[in-house]
C-alpha cells in the first residue's frame, strides 16, 4: 500500500514539475498562444485594411494630406491638418487639466481623506469611469456649453480683446461655447476617473512601512507624497496617464458634441474645430469615393499618432525606471 | 472600395435588422424620410403582410448599398445626377417632400417673429453680416427689437441632404455663395459651429443664444423651435406648411432633369415656400431579382395611393397627384430579364 502510495505521490509531483504531453498543459499553452496571436493578427488586419483604404488619399495628396488645411468635399481636396492639430490640442488641454485633478484626487483619497469620506468619493470616481461617453457629450452640450459661453467665454473674450497673443489665443469670434477648449475640458472630466482610480490603486499598493517610516523621521505630508510615494508609484502613474491620453486622443462622440465640428484652422482655442475622430464620425455616413479614402486615411494617421504617443510613453517609463 | 461597402453593409445589417425575413423588402439610405417610411411600412405590413426593412444610414450609405446591390432600393435626399444614373443603370423617383426652415434662438423673438431674405441669409452664413442688429436685418423687421449680439451660425457637420438643399438655395439667391462655397451635402463653412444630424443642429440652436441654423421643418415643429420667414421669389413671406411646400412642387418643371432630379428651391409660385426638397428612391432598371423589385414597387404604389394622410401627420408633404402619375409612368422603365416591365 505504502509503495503504491509513494509511486502515486512521485507521479503526482513529476506531473507538477514537467508538463504531461497528454494532459491539459499543452492545450492551455496553445490556447493562450492563440489568444495572443489573435490580437496581433487583428491589429495587423486593421492596420492593413486602413492603409489599403487610405492609400488613394495618400497617393493623391501626398504630404498635403497631413499639412493641407482644406477639407473640400466639393472639389475632392482633402487636407487633414486642422483635424490633426485639433486632436493633439484637445488631448493636451485635457492632460493639463485632467492630470493634476486626478493625481490630486488620488493622493487625497489615499493619504488625507477621513475613512468615512473615502468610500463615497472612491465609488463616485469609479462610477464616473462607467458613464458612457455620449452622456458626457450630451451633458457637455446641454449643461456645460451654455454656462461656459455665458460665464467664461464672453467675459474672457471681452477682457482679452485686443491684447497681444492672449487676445488671439483666447478670443472667441463667435461666443457659442462650443470649441477646442470646451472639448478639452470635457475630455479632462472623462479621463480623470481613469487616471485617478489607477493612481489610487498604485498608491494603495505602496507598503505602509515605507510611509510610516517617512512620517517617523519627521516628514510632513507634502514631503512624504513628494519624496516617497510619487517616486515609488511614478512609473505606474505615467502608465495611467498614458491610458488617459490614449482615451483623450481617440474619444469620438463626446467631442463631436462640443467641439463645434468646424473644418477650419483657427488661432484661438475658443473657436470651433474638429478632431480626427469627430471628423470621421461626422462624415462617414455620407462619404463616397475619395472622401471615404480620405477619412480612412485620417484614421490611419490617428493610429500612427497614438502609436507614437505610446512609444514615447514607453521610453519615458524606461527612463524613469533607470532613475 | 467595394469591400468597404460590403463590410459597411454587413455591419449595418447586423446592427439594424434583428429579424429580417427573406420576403421583406430591403432598403437603405436617407435618414430624413425614415420616420414616414417606417410608418408606411407598418401600415403596409398590416394591409398586405409584406414588411419593409429600411436602414436609415444616410444618403451616401444608401447610394453605396444600392451600388453594392445589397438592398432592393436605395434612398437619397440629394438627387443622383443623370449621367451617374445612366452609368449605373438606375432609375430615380421622388417619394415625399419636406421643407427646410432657418431655426432661430434670439431672446424675445418667437415663432415666425423674424423676416429674412435669401441674400441676407447668404450674408449671414458667409459671415459678412455679423450682428443681429445689422441694418440689413433691421430694415426687413421694422419694430422688432434685435439684440446687439454676434450671430452664431449653426450647420450640419455630417454630410446631409438637408445641407444640400440649404446650400443649393443659398447658391440660387447669392452669387457670392455660389462662387465661394457652392452646393453639396457638406461644404466648407466660412463661419459657425457644426451639429451632428437634425437633432444636433436643433439642440445646438436651442442651447446657444443668438444662433441661427437650418433644419427640416418637421424638426423645428416637433421641437418647438422658432424659425424665420423667408421671402420667396414672388416677394411674399409665406408660412412654412404643407400648402406652401406643395405649391413649390406643383409649379416646378419635373421633366427638366433625368430621374426627377430637379430643384424645388426658389420657385416662382406666389405662395411657394422657397426652400423645399423631395427625397428620392433609387432602383435598378434591370434588377437582378425582378420579383423583389416588383414587391418594392407595389409598396411605393400603395404608399402613393394610401400614404398621404400618414405623411401629413408626420409633417411630410405628399407628392402632388400629377407628379405621382409621372413617377408611376417612369416605373415602366424597370424591366425583368426579358425586357418586360414588371409594374
Amino acid at each position: 500500500m505504502v509503495a503504491v502510495y509513494d509511486r502515486a505521490y512521485q507521479n503526482a509531483t513529476r506531473v507538477t514539475r514537467r508538463a504531461n504531453p497528454f494532459g491539459f498543459d499543452p492545450v492551455f499553452a496553445a490556447l493562450s498562444k492563440a489568444a495572443a496571436i489573435t490580437v496581433l493578427v487583428l491589429l495587423a488586419g486593421i492596420m492593413a485594411s486602413m492603409i489599403y483604404g487610405g492609400l488613394p488619399a495618400f497617393q493623391t495628396f501626398g504630404l498635403d494630406f497631413l499639412t493641407g488645411t482644406q477639407w473640400d468635399t466639393m472639389n475632392d481636396r482633402y487636407g487633414g491638418l486642422p483635424a490633426i492639430i485639433g486632436t493633439l490640442l484637445t488631448a493636451l488641454i485635457a492632460m493639463l487639466i485632467g492630470v493634476p485633478l486626478s493625481i490630486g484626487t488620488a493622493i487625497y483619497l489615499t493619504q488625507l481623506a477621513p475613512a468615512w469620506f473615502k468610500g463615497p468619493v472612491g465609488t463616485a470616481v469609479e462610477l464616473l469611469a462607467a458613464v458612457p461617453s455620449i452622456i458626457y457629450g450630451m451633458w457637455g452640450l446641454f449643461v456645460f456649453v451654455p454656462l461656459f459661453a455665458a460665464y467664461f467665454q464672453v467675459p474672457v473674450s471681452n477682457v482679452v480683446e485686443g491684447m497681444p497673443i492672449i487676445g488671439t489665443i483666447l478670443y472667441a469670434r463667435s461666443p457659442s461655447g462650443l470649441g477646442i477648449l470646451s472639448a478639452g475640458i470635457i475630455l479632462a472630466f472623462m479621463i480623470v476617473p481613469f487616471i485617478a482610480s489607477l493612481t489610487r490603486d498604485m498608491l494603495d499598493q505602496i507598503p505602509t512601512v515605507l510611509r510610516e517610516s517617512a512620517y517617523g523621521i519627521g516628514c510632513t505630508t507634502w514631503e512624504v507624497v513628494r519624496h516617497v510615494l510619487l517616486p515609488q508609484a511614478g512609473v505606474s502613474i505615467i502608465g495611467a496617464i498614458m491610458l488617459g491620453l490614449g482615451r483623450a486622443l481617440g474619444e469620438t462622440m463626446a467631442v463631436t458634441f462640443v467641439i463645434g465640428n468646424a473644418n477650419r484652422l483657427s488661432p484661438s482655442i475658443m473657436d470651433p474645430g474638429s478632431t480626427i475622430a469627430s471628423r470621421i464620425a461626422s462624415e462617414f455616413n455620407e462619404a463616397l469615393g475619395l472622401q471615404m479614402n480620405a477619412l480612412i486615411g485620417l484614421g490611419c494617421v490617428l493610429f500612427f499618432v497614438t502609436f507614437v504617443v505610446l512609444v514615447i510613453a514607453r521610453i519615458l517609463v524606461s527612463r524613469v525606471k533607470q532613475y | 472600395m467595394r469591400t468597404f461597402a460590403i463590410a459597411a453593409a454587413a455591419f449595418a445589417a447586423i446592427s439594424f435588422t434583428p429579424s429580417a425575413k427573406a420576403a421583406d423588402i430591403t432598403g437603405a439610405g436617407a435618414t430624413f424620410p425614415f420616420p414616414i417610411y417606417a410608418k408606411w411600412a407598418e401600415a403596409y405590413k398590416a394591409a398586405s403582410g409584406v414588411g419593409l426593412n429600411y436602414q436609415s444610414i444616410g444618403s451616401g450609405g444608401g447610394i453605396r448599398q444600392i451600388r453594392a446591390k445589397t438592398v432592393d432600393f436605395g434612398a437619397t435626399d440629394a438627387p443622383v445626377k443623370g449621367e451617374e444614373l445612366t452609368r449605373d443603370g438606375m432609375i430615380q423617383f421622388p417619394m415625399v417632400m419636406g421643407g427646410v426652415v432657418p431655426a432661430l434662438n434670439i431672446q424675445g423673438i418667437g415663432q415666425r417673429g423674424l423676416k429674412l431674405t435669401g441674400p441676407v441669409l447668404g450674408e449671414i452664413f458667409l459671415g459678412s453680416i455679423k450682428k443681429w442688429n445689422d441694418p440689413k436685418i433691421m430694415a426687413l423687421n421694422p419694430g422688432v427689437s434685435l439684440p446687439d449680439a454676434t450671430i452664431n451660425v449653426v450647420y450640419r457637420s455630417d454630410g446631409s441632404g438637408t445641407t444640400f438643399v440649404w446650400t443649393e438655395y443659398l447658391s440660387l439667391v447669392s452669387d457670392e455663395w455660389k462662387t465661394k462655397i457652392g452646393t453639396n451635402t457638406s461644404v466648407q463653412w466660412p463661419v459657425g459651429v457644426g451639429g451632428r444630424g437634425n437633432e444636433g443642429v436643433s439642440g445646438t440652436v436651442k442651447q446657444i443664444a443668438n444662433s441661427i441654423g437650418y433644419v427640416e421643418y418637421a424638426y423645428a415643429k416637433q421641437n418647438n423651435l422658432a424659425y424665420a420667414l423667408v421671402q420667396n421669389k414672388a416677394g411674399n413671406f409665406p408660412a412654412p406648411d404643407d400648402k406652401s411646400f406643395q405649391a413649390a412642387a406643383v409649379s416646378a418643371n419635373w421633366s427638366a432633369a433625368p430621374g426627377f432630379g430637379i430643384s424645388l428651391n426658389h420657385q416662382a409660385a406666389p405662395e411657394a415656400w422657397p426652400i423645399v426638397s423631395a427625397t428620392f428612391i433609387l432602383m435598378y432598371a434591370k434588377p437582378a431579382d425582378p420579383a423583389k423589385s416588383q414587391v418594392a414597387l407595389k409598396f411605393f404604389d400603395w404608399a402613393f395611393a394610401n400614404g398621404d394622410k400618414l405623411a401629413l401627420d408626420l409633417e411630410y408633404v405628399p407628392m402632388p397627384d400629377a407628379v405621382k402619375t409621372m413617377v408611376r409612368t417612369s416605373w415602366k422603365g424597370i424591366t425583368d430579364t426579358a425586357g418586360k416591365p414588371i409594374f
